[in-house]
């Protein structure tokens, strides 16, 4: 019982950064129907500027507390990441469009190696770390010699996976601009008779998906303490399987699909191998999709018009 | 002379008027193409301000890429499309849309997930949400069937109620140039019948000016000032509603033995 609710929160909290990497999957999926393969070296990216900046502005500046210098890194790491998010969808997808359907995706491919290899000559192959930060956390039970331990670290990327994901669907669902963006989903040519400017929510997309992947980057950066110029690849992958496994194009779909790729991730680890983490995460990915083809929150595509 | 016959007269001279000042929308020598195949030959067509302006033709004759041409979606290969004086052949389409043009388009396009509500609240993007509870009430007024469903998904709505929300929806951006491309399409009698005096309400009532592409020649060209017959990518002939009504050759091409007649006995 004990292993189980330790494992239960570190599964939570692994689920909820894959979670906030998969919306930003699923919201440009949805609306120009392109799996952006670059999005998770994106969220490595933005743990890389999290790192410099954290450096800086403790051995530098000399700021000591780390709440403050963390929140100026989370502003600094979403400005910039989501400038990176602007400008790979106006060099590398945006001349793309109208071009038949596999060219952006293997522009995005491209654009996934180019940020793994920048960052790999800029910052060099071995991993960089992070001094200890946010350390301590709260004893849950005791029993046995085992403690159950939720971390400060973990009550907070819970906590703003949970406020952002609200305030995102708020966006979406009541904001003039989501409804552009739902409009431009499901008939961009008609939101342009609208006088809805489709290549600027499209930019904006782009920009809001790489700011959550930024807050992942630094949520990451700040959970594990370490990050490698290939950490992309994986937890990217991790979190487009979320985006299908929930329902790509659906919000809480993602988050969903996040919470359950990493509560299996973490349950396989505990209890079986953890050689076979990812093999548990994938098959079940494989299974719900035979059943439920459109994944867990997914909208069937038939649709009367 | 009849009432009727007065009317007539009247409704030549305005639009007579109309004509002689510079019209709202002018289109000149355009050519639309789809890679190499020509929709359109050099359509010469004018809209003046406060008329009703109808243009019928056959299936694939070029009238809804006509209309699309006028918001650049496709762009006029050659030719120019000028509205309120300023040439907008090359603007892109959202901004085109920003100038106070609004279309109902072919297909009626309305957002099938969203409700009937934000659907409209999209018709009204351009405004900010200033006076959208007045212009709702005034689509509500004019369609009452959208009132019931303002919550219901626009997908899940019949295609007559469908139409009501894609004009409603066109209207909610408040435009000065209303295009609507084949509103009467696939309806009812009694529908198209209440879709047709709406536009002609709009028209008399708040002077919005109005172009209309439809199959359903007989209606459009008794409801409206002019009209212009297009024939396989280019306007053939053109004249006042009542002209075009009495032309031996619009006669037998698309009234006679159509469902013109039979929608209009």
């Amino acid at each position: 019982m004990d292993v189980f609710l330790q494992q239960l929160i570190n599964g939570l909290t692994l689920g909820s950064i894959y979670g906030l990497i998969a919306i930003g999957y699923t919201m440009v999926f949805g609306i120009i129907g392109m799996v952006n393969f670059a999005h998770g070296d994106v969220f490595m990216v933005s743990s890389f500027i999290a790192l410099i900046a954290f450096l800086i502005l403790t051995a530098w500046l000399g700021i000591s507390s780390v709440a403050l210098a963390l929140l100026i890194v989370l502003v600094l790491a979403m400005a910039l990441t989501a400038l990176w998010g602007w400008a790979i969808e106006r060099v590398a997808y945006r001349p793309l469009r109208g071009s038949f359907r596999l060219a952006p995706l293997i522009s995005a491919i491209g654009v996934s190696i180019f940020l793994s290899n920048f960052v790999q000559v800029t910052q060099g192959a071995r991993n960089k770390s992070t001094p200890p930060m946010l350390e301590g956390g709260i004893a849950l039970m005791q029993s046995e010699g085992y403690t159950v331990f939720l971390s400060y670290k973990q009550v907070l990327i819970m906590t703003v996976t949970a406020v952002l994901l609200t305030g995102f669907w708020y966006l979406v669902q009541r904001t003039p601009f989501g409804r552009a963006q739902r409009a431009c989903e499901q008939d961009r040519k008609m939101a342009a008779l609208l006088g809805i400017d489709v290549d600027r929510t499209i930019s904006l997309t782009f920009v809001l998906g790489a700011a959550l992947a930024a807050v992942a980057g630094v949520l990451y950066l700040l959970y594990y303490g370490v990050v490698s110029f290939s950490d992309g690849f994986v937890p990217g992958v991790k979190a487009f399987t979320a985006a299908v496994l929930g329902g790509i194009g659906s919000l809480p779909g993602a988050v969903l699909g996040g919470l359950i790729i990493g509560l299996i991730e973490v349950f396989w680890s505990a209890y079986f191998s953890i050689e076979y983490k990812d093999v548990a995460a994938f098959s079940i990915l494989a299974i719900v999709l035979i059943f439920m083809p459109s994944g867990i929150l997914g909208r069937a595509e038939v649709e009367k018009v | 002379m009849s009432v009727a016959g007065i009317n007539v007269l009247v409704e030549e001279t305005r639009a007579r008027q109309a004509a002689a000042t510079a019209p709202l929308l002018a289109i000149r020598d355009v050519s639309t193409y789809y890679g190499s195949v020509a929709a359109l030959r050099g359509v010469d067509l004018e809209v003046g301000e406060g008329e009703i302006v109808t243009l019928i033709g056959a299936n694939g004759a070029g009238k809804s890429t006509l209309m699309m041409t006028i918001f650049g979606a496709p762009q006029a290969r050659t030719g120019s499309v000028v509205y309120a004086g300023q040439d907008i052949t090359r603007l892109p389409t959202h901004a085109i849309a920003r100038l106070g043009l609004a279309q109902s388009p072919e297909g009626r396009r309305v957002f099938p997930r969203m409700s009937v509500f934000e659907n409209l609240q999209m018709g009204a993007s351009l405004h900010g949400g200033r006076h959208f509870a007045g212009d709702l009430e005034r689509v509500c007024a004019l369609f009452p069937r959208l009132k019931e469903r303002l919550q219901q998904r626009a997908g899940t709505m019949s295609g007559g109620e469908q139409q009501m929300l894609a004009i409603g929806r066109a209207l909610m951006s408040r435009p000065r140039l209303l295009l609507l491309d084949e509103p009467s399409l696939g309806l009812a009698p009694l529908v198209v019948k209440g879709i047709f005096d709406a536009i002609r309400d709009l028209n008399r009532q708040d002077g919005m000016t109005i172009f209309l592409v439809e199959q359903n020649a007989y209606h459009a060209l008794k409801l409206a000032h002019r009209g212009y017959v297009l024939v396989n990518g280019r306007v053939t002939m053109s004249g006042t509603g009542r002209q075009l009504l009495d032309d031996p050759a619009v006669k037998s091409a698309y009234l006679e033995g159509g469902h013109g007649v039979a929608a209009g006995a």
